[in-house]
């Protein structure tokens, strides 16, 4: 460890570029989960597993299983997507890499934020890319896809924000399931309704456009208020 | 080396980092109470203690991380809650984990504190460069794209390390920096340390490492027993040069 590097003190510290950070705060968490390959594509196979069960447990009748399709689709991928959310911090805290995301100059909402874009990019987008291969398995009526898709990418993004703010406050639990799931299940009612409800129109065959306006207006609610609450949450989780 | 740390000019400056009547309390009981302690450019601060004695606890309260504590810390005479962002710009923590993803390369790890700490070089190729220097100055070259995971504890102690070569941070709070860390490792860093408090930079560390050459360094126990005189000048008496006037009254551990 020589040490030649060491250059001169510079008087202000120097700044860095908050698209920088963003960037590559992001793109940590891309590579990472990538390389682990097996806990990213957790959540996908238990979509797959809970709706190929439906039709089994339920009956075999396309009409019958049609009418409950929307609702089954939407229940299953909001699970999939809570069971995904434990492990959204809970790596950093234990490795130290929370502490330092904690100790930058950089403002910390925008930080956790490229953390939950990176969650969303490989939970909630794969979950709704994947839900009309299982439509089809309900019989859901292909009309209803684009729907289905959309409501899903637009709502995940809502589920993974509100979701992070429970992550965070219970990321320094050793036990934090069941509690996460407690503080953010209340909080994902509205979503469900909306998503399932655009998809359930798209099938009745009435425009979906509003259901998936309001899952909208819930995301810019989302996108403005929880990297706040998740900034604060990781500060008590890491203070305790 | 010169064992006067800093020039007059810097010494009548507020200290770097400054503590007031600092206490803290855990499970009902007083880790530290009362605690004033000053830290000028060119000083190293070792704080010792017993295992469980809030050492750090301490260093987490001075890096702005923990908040229940009593009294105030001062950066340059301010705040550090008003002078947030010149305060984290001038800190470098490493904590008990390294920090380190096991899944990414030496240089990946690295390039993410680089984009988060404000390297001034913005091109790509630039970074990596400084990245791969980093690296090299710790004794890592030829394991920069190596999967952290694959590199043993020491080794990935020393990714963690190379970040006291990466930016130009005038703060330095290091818990346990030696752990891990081979004899050579351990001498190369002695080495860094003083270099850093040679260019005016401060360290704060708990460690129960004894530095080899004692110029600069000031001793702090927490723990210690009541009427023992908390504080100590290094041995070769490096203590006039000391500025402030530290006493850590620590209402001990009734345990």
């Amino acid at each position: 460890m020589n040490h030649e590097l060491l250059t001169a003190l510079p008087e202000a510290p120097p700044t860095s570029s908050l698209a920088g950070a963003f960037k590559a705060t992001l793109a940590r968490d891309l590579r990472q989960a990538l390389r682990r390959r097996s806990e990213l594509i957790n959540p996908l196979v238990f979509f797959a597993l809970v709706i190929t069960l439906f039709p089994l447990g339920i009956s075999p009748d396309k009409a019958l299983l049609a009418t409950l399709a929307p609702g089954l689709l939407w229940v299953a991928a909001l699970l999939a997507t809570l069971l995904s959310l434990d492990g959204l911090f809970r790596q950093d805290l234990e490795d130290g890499s929370l502490e330092q995301l904690l100790l930058t100059p950089q403002p910390l909402p925008l930080l956790v934020l490229a953390k939950v874009a990176g969650h969303w990019l490989l939970t909630g987008l794969p979950l709704a890319l994947m839900a009309p291969l299982l439509g089809v398995m309900l019989g859901l009526p292909s009309g209803a896809f684009g729907v289905l898709i959309a409501s899903l990418a637009l709502g995940s993004m809502s589920l993974s924000l509100i979701g992070a703010i429970g992550a965070a406050l219970t990321v320094g639990l050793r036990r934090g399931g069941v509690l996460l799931s407690l503080i953010i299940l209340p909080l994902y009612i509205p979503v469900l309704i909306f998503g399932a409800g655009a998809v359930q129109s798209a099938v009745n065959g009435m425009p979906s456009l509003a259901h998936l306006a309001i899952l909208g207006a819930m995301l810019a609610l989302a996108l403005l208020l929880a990297p706040l609450a998740i900034a604060a949450g990781l500060r008590l989780s890491i203070n305790g | 080396m010169p064992s006067q740390p800093a020039s007059d000019e810097v010494r009548s400056a507020p200290p770097l980092l400054a503590v007031v009547a600092l206490g803290c309390e855990r499970d009902e009981r007083w880790l530290f109470e009362g605690l004033d302690l000053s830290l000028h450019a060119g000083e190293i601060l070792q704080v010792e203690g017993p295992n469980g004695s809030g050492k750090t606890t301490l260093l987490k309260i001075l890096s702005g991380q923990f908040h229940d504590y009593e009294g105030e810390v001062l950066w340059r005479g301010q705040p550090t809650s008003r002078v947030r962002d010149d305060f984290l710009g001038s800190l470098l923590y490493l904590g008990h984990q390294p920090g380190i993803k096991g899944t990414l390369t030496a240089l990946e790890n690295l390039a993410w504190y680089q984009a988060l700490g404000g390297q001034p070089q913005a091109k790509v190729e630039a970074r990596r460069e400084l990245a791969w220097a980093a690296l090299d100055a710790v004794g890592l070259a030829g394991f920069e794209d190596m999967p952290a995971q694959q590199l043993s504890a020491g080794q990935q102690r020393r990714i963690a390390l190379a970040r006291l070569h990466l930016t130009p941070r005038r703060l330095w709070v290091l818990d346990e920096p030696f752990t891990a860390i081979d004899r050579d490792g351990v001498q190369a860093l002695e080495a860094l340390l003083l270099a850093h408090a040679q260019r005016g930079g401060s360290v704060v560390m708990t460690t129960h490492h004894r530095f080899s050459q004692a110029s600069r360094l000031r001793r702090l126990c927490l723990g210690a027993k009541e009427g023992e005189k908390a504080e100590q000048g290094s041995e070769q008496g490096s203590e006039q040069g000391v500025g402030g006037k530290d006493t850590a009254s620590t209402q001990g551990a009734s345990a």
